[in-house]
């Protein structure tokens, strides 16, 4: 295997886990259906909390934080955007570390996000700017090394995090 | 009928090291009431995520009993929450609403559905353990020590209407030493 090959959902899972990750809180998307969502399921390094609509999951997080405990947010891009004001309020405004990863549906592997034939994905990373949400794209094995570092500034700066799937797994 | 501010002041007798979790006029209420009770997480920073926060405290603090003071407002923009929180059976969870059957923060303006809808039926039917109504005082002192106790998830949906207006303290609600003194209280409890 090596740095150029599609990104797995087994790396991941394993990165997650490595920065004390305990809850993933999650909406399910096809992107990120088999190749993290179903195995972690059974993935005893996690408690999985299924939720009706993203901006729960957001809320979620958050408070898990105050308790000293990390969480993930695992979602779609479509519901990213319809957690924008939950995510501003709670993460932005308030200071909270609201890890979130969004896979990009549909996106063209290779192709940056704001390059994207998808009007919606085109959008998601300017959003993320203009809140100054750090984000990271995860689309090749090499990108994992993206991940712990993104989590843990997140918890550091009490801020959010955006890690953004570009393949389906 | 219950005057909101006088329900508060008999839930306030009660709580002991409880997680409380009140929504915009309820949080200025709850405030008034209890200003030194360092476990108030104020939820008034987007509207509805209120019960989700609470879902995130009773989960990543099982040791901990949460107590949320919604809205009936609030509550309508996120009613999934109610099938999650039953889903993930937090027995640590006691979630009040605020039923005045209005945005009393925006206008005053009536709740979708403010003459037929029920609260307590909807969250029996998402799953919580136990839903009911109470409607005036005798009834809220007489239940809310078993309440305190009983197994969760349950919903209470509380038949008020406002009371005297609170002092608006939005500066310390809002501001960040109300969260820091939660989390500094919530470490130590």
């Amino acid at each position: 295997m090596n740095d150029a090959d599609p990104i797995t959902g087994a790396v991941i899972l394993d990165a997650i886990a490595s920065c004390g990750i305990e809850y993933i809180v999650s909406v399910p998307d096809i992107t990120t259906s088999e190749g993290l969502l179903w195995p972690l399921v059974t993935d005893k390094r996690f408690r999985l909390v299924r939720v009706c609509k993203e901006d729960e999951g957001v809320s979620i997080c958050a408070a898990m934080s105050l308790c000293d405990k990390r969480a993930l947010l695992l979602i779609q891009y479509t519901g990213l955007l319809d957690s924008i004001n939950a995510l501003r309020s709670a993460g932005c405004e308030y200071k909270l570390p609201v890890c979130v990863m969004a896979g990009l549906l549909q996106k063209e592997p290779g192709v940056a996000p704001t390059k994207s034939k998808s009007f919606g994905i085109r959008i998601v990373e300017p959003i993320l700017d203009a809140m100054s949400v750090p984000h990271d794209l995860l689309e090749q094995m090499s990108d994992v090394r993206f991940i712990r570092p993104a989590i843990d500034k997140a918890y550091a700066d009490s801020y959010p995090t955006a890690l953004l799937i570009g393949r389906q797994m | 009928m219950m005057r909101r501010d006088l329900c508060f002041q008999i839930l306030a007798r009660h709580v002991r090291d409880e997680i409380v979790v009140p929504v915009y006029q309820a949080a200025q209420e709850w405030h008034a009431i209890r200003p030194d009770y360092a476990l108030t997480y104020y939820s008034i920073g987007a509207m509805g995520q209120a019960s989700s926060i609470a879902l995130g405290f009773a989960l990543a603090r099982p040791d901990k009993r949460v107590i949320v003071l919604d809205g009936d407002g609030s509550l309508l923009m996120n009613l999934g929450s109610l099938v999650t929180i039953a889903s993930q059976k937090p027995a640590n969870l006691l979630h009040f609403v605020c039923g005045n059957g209005m945005y009393e923060a925006n206008g005053g303006h009536p709740i979708p559905g403010r003459d037929q809808l029920s609260f307590a039926a909807l969250a029996r039917a998402a799953g919580y353990v136990k839903a009911d109504e109470i409607s005036t005082l005798d009834a809220f002192e007489a239940k809310i020590g078993g309440l305190l106790k009983e197994p969760g998830p349950v919903l209470v949906d509380l038949k008020l209407v406002a009371g005297e207006p609170p002092p608006q303290d939005y500066i310390f609600i809002h501001g960040a030493a109300a969260r820091a003194s939660f989390r500094t209280a919530l470490r130590q409890s």
